[in-house]
């Protein structure tokens, strides 16, 4: 067992009302520059709808992520590395410019310098990668709330066969959420696997992928291999470019930017400790219904004491266990075990998580005349209305529908009690019960859920802290280390102070 | 100075001898200086981004044809003619074969560069991405490719052939070998000089356009392991592993 310590998002969706703070705050601090101004590293898609770039998520055009092979073993699904070294001259599964949209700026100085007069003058959008006048045709978000679906949601990849013939006709009356998407920072990270340069690399101490941009030599092969199409070729530079996480931000011991200025207050930010050694196992299991669970079983406890020991061998400083005991992402995804991955069946393991939105089964009720404060009513909605669960299970569990209920049952049952409870009524202990939740625990979850506070939703312990940590931890064990020669454990006082010895080296150098 | 030299002249003692020396030089010290100063803009630019339907044929044919070229071109100069005789390969069918295979291949890369000089010069979005060291890269490596293809198309496809590689390749093996023998190059005909010219230029510019991304073709992929994890603090060299050994070691002072 290798442990290792990551920082990881969930997302409540029902939270969020597509007012894209995040993705606007995203570009200003990391893609307001020229190159990359098509890329957003964080974007708000309305589902259903093809979503940014247009229909990212048919892997079959786009071959991203990871499937199995005939043998059952774990393969990039663009192909092997002898097909990759092949396709370098031309990859033929890369998303051109008009797939994402044209980007475009408005001839501001025409605002600014016209001169008085009886006419108003106009900006007209010009293209920045031509400099010409352009007709804005798409954009990131360019379905936002629905718009323009019926002519183009219905080429949404989620909208499989019976499903798209049933939606076609009715679902801008029966459902719409908002899902704000940024790089997974995957566990099983198909773009570092597919980067010909080695470029690409998954940070031990939290997690974060990131491209070197000194290695990169622009061969665009994780473009391709990302199933969420979150990795971005820069036009100007040559080189890949994506979401960093905020890294600089989250080493201070801060939210991402996109965290920090969420409006709805439905990100949460912490840590989970993973075991790195069974993260190709747990993306090679067989049925894609599974991967969800082996998951799951790959993110451990922070407080099992055999965990924590671990840990410390694995050298994780003590504020970052405690942090990790505190972790709001693993109480949603593990203890209450109400968020589920972005499309587990891309087999990235991917460590942004959503709770799945409760609206849609509401927006059905209240279209079919029900009562949406009603358990009952939103109950039997749960249990008969397939076409919003067999849509939320496509993207959050490889098809589950019974998985998605269940989380939406607890979040009704939840929705339930606490409702009762607040008009100061006794609660609804019985429909806590059915769906494995105690009063207790029912209150906590409420509290993390409707009121918790900064603090409460990002807990990310500083990096500085953390190395001051490793090597006290590296002095402590000085004295009793007995394995290691005797000038190794003298070398090693030296070395206080240094952080690239800090921590053990795994493995060898490759 | 050196009797055959000084019989050569001083023109030719400059193009010939000085000149390739130059250039080498500056290919050498250009790379160094460029690997050490520039690792960010070390990359093959690429422009699939905003045009790739002349890009997809375009850019196949031109690398694919240009590998052949560079192949033929090794077997041609660095191996003299003695060799492949005492493997038994007459002159005529050395001939024969170089040329037609040489036309496959040169065809491929003229199609191709035409194709991708096509597609900068016509799509606007890739014409102004054009930067300096393309606007030198281009025009040069066209004019070296279409010197070489027309020399080979005069003398030896419909002229009566031409054995370069008693003269021009004794000249090129005579830079590397530290012997100069200008000599032997100033009877050539003039395609073929003005070919190796230009392919000394090319040289002399390579290190300072898109053409290193050569030297960072990704061979070592095929090997590595498929996960790359890096600590963040700074690290003399990436580590990289597939999956990280279970038990912790202690480490000595790296």
């Amino acid at each position: 067992m290798r442990i290792m310590a990551h920082v990881a998002m969930v997302m409540n969706l029902d939270k969020c009302i597509g007012c894209h703070t995040c993705s606007v705050t995203c570009k200003q601090t990391w893609t307001n520059r020229t190159g990359v101004e098509y890329a957003w590293f964080n974007n708000v898609e309305t589902k259903p709808g093809v979503g940014y770039p247009r229909r990212y998520e048919d892997q079959r055009q786009w071959k991203g992520g990871w499937t199995l092979d005939k043998r059952g073993r774990l393969v990039l699904r663009s192909g092997g590395r002898v097909k990759r070294l092949l396709s370098l001259f031309s990859n033929p599964d890369l998303p051109g410019i008009e797939d994402y949209y044209e980007p475009v700026t408005y001839d501001y100085d025409n605002l600014v310098g016209a001169p008085a007069g009886d006419d108003i003058p106009v900006a007209r959008p010009r293209s920045v990668l031509t400099g010409r006048p352009t007709a804005i045709t798409w954009g990131a978000n360019w379905e936002d709330g629905l718009g323009g679906a019926p002519e183009h949601a219905g080429g949404d990849p989620n909208l499989g066969g019976e499903l798209a013939e049933k939606v076609r006709f009715e679902f801008e009356q029966t459902f719409l959420f908002h899902l704000p998407r940024l790089c997974e920072h995957c566990l099983n990270p198909a773009c570092i696997a597919a980067c010909p340069s080695g470029a690409m690399y998954k940070r031990v101490e939290d997690g974060i992928v990131l491209v070197d941009q000194d290695r990169c030599r622009g061969w665009r092969m994780c473009v391709t291999a990302c199933p969420y199409k979150k990795v971005y070729v820069n036009h100007a530079t040559g080189k890949a470019e994506k979401c960093t996480f905020c890294f600089p931000r989250i080493e201070a011991g801060q939210p991402t930017v996109c965290s920090e200025t969420c409006v709805g207050r439905l990100r949460y930010l912490g840590l989970l400790l993973y075991d790195a050694d069974r993260v190709g196992q747990a993306a090679a299991t067989e049925d894609e219904k599974d991967l969800l669970d082996a998951q799951r079983d790959v993110l451990l406890d922070p407080s099992d004491p055999g965990v924590i020991a671990a840990a410390r061998a694995s050298g994780i400083p003590e504020d970052w266990l405690e942090a990790a005991r505190r972790s709001p992402v693993y109480a949603l995804i593990a203890t209450y075990r109400i968020a589920l991955p972005l499309h587990p069946e891309y087999r990235t393991l991917p460590m942004v998580w959503y709770v799945p939105p409760l609206s849609p089964v509401l927006d059905a009720v209240g279209a079919a005349g029900g009562d949406q404060d009603d358990p009952d009513h939103v109950f039997a909605a749960v249990a008969r209305l397939r076409i919003p669960l067999e849509y939320l299970a496509n993207l959050f569990t490889a098809g589950d529908t019974d998985l998605v209920a269940g989380v939406l049952m607890k979040l009704t049952a939840l929705r339930s009690h606490m409702r009762e409870r607040t008009l100061g009524e006794a609660g609804d202990e019985a429909g806590l019960e059915a769906v494995g939740l105690t009063a207790g625990e029912a209150e906590d979850l409420h509290r993390l859920l409707a009121v918790a506070k900064y603090e409460d939703r990002y807990v990310v312990p500083a990096a500085h802290k953390e190395d001051a940590a490793a090597l006290t931890a590296m002095e402590n064990r000085c004295p009793v280390e007995t394995s290691g020669e005797p000038a190794a454990a003298g070398g090693r006082r030296v070395m206080l102070g240094l952080p690239t010895l800090r921590r053990h080296t795994p493995g060898g150098r490759a | 100075m050196n009797p055959i030299a000084a019989a050569t002249g001083g023109a030719g003692l400059l193009l010939w001898v000085a000149f390739p020396y130059i250039c080498l030089a500056v290919f050498a010290v250009g790379h160094v200086w460029r690997y050490r100063q520039d690792q960010f803009g070390w990359t093959s630019r690429t422009t699939q981004l905003l045009e790739h339907r002349w890009l997809r044929w375009g850019s196949p044919l031109f690398h694919l044809g240009a590998f052949a070229v560079i192949a033929g071109h090794v077997i041609g100069l660095a191996v003299p003619a003695s060799w492949t005789e005492a493997a038994g390969i007459g002159e005529h069918a050395y001939h024969t074969t170089a040329v037609a295979l040489g036309s496959v291949a040169g065809v491929a890369m003229v199609t191709g560069l035409g194709m991708l000089c096509a597609r900068r010069l016509l799509t606007r979005r890739i014409r102004l991405t054009t930067d300096p060291s393309d606007k030198l890269l281009f025009p040069l490596l066209s004019i070296t490719v279409l010197l070489g293809i027309s020399a080979t198309a005069v003398e030896n496809v419909f002229g009566g052939g031409y054995d370069y590689r008693a003269t021009v390749s004794v000249w090129f093996r005579g830079i590397f070998a530290l012997s100069p023998r200008p000599e032997a190059i100033t009877g050539a005909p003039l395609l073929f000089q003005l070919h190796a010219l230009s392919a000394c230029l090319l040289f002399a510019a390579w290190p300072f356009t898109r053409l290193v991304h050569v030297w960072s073709a990704p061979i070592g992929y095929l090997a590595r392991p498929y996960l790359v994890y890096r600590r963040r603090a700074a690290t003399p060299a990436p580590v990289t592993h597939e999956v990280p050994t279970p038990e912790p070691r202690p480490r000595r002072a790296a």
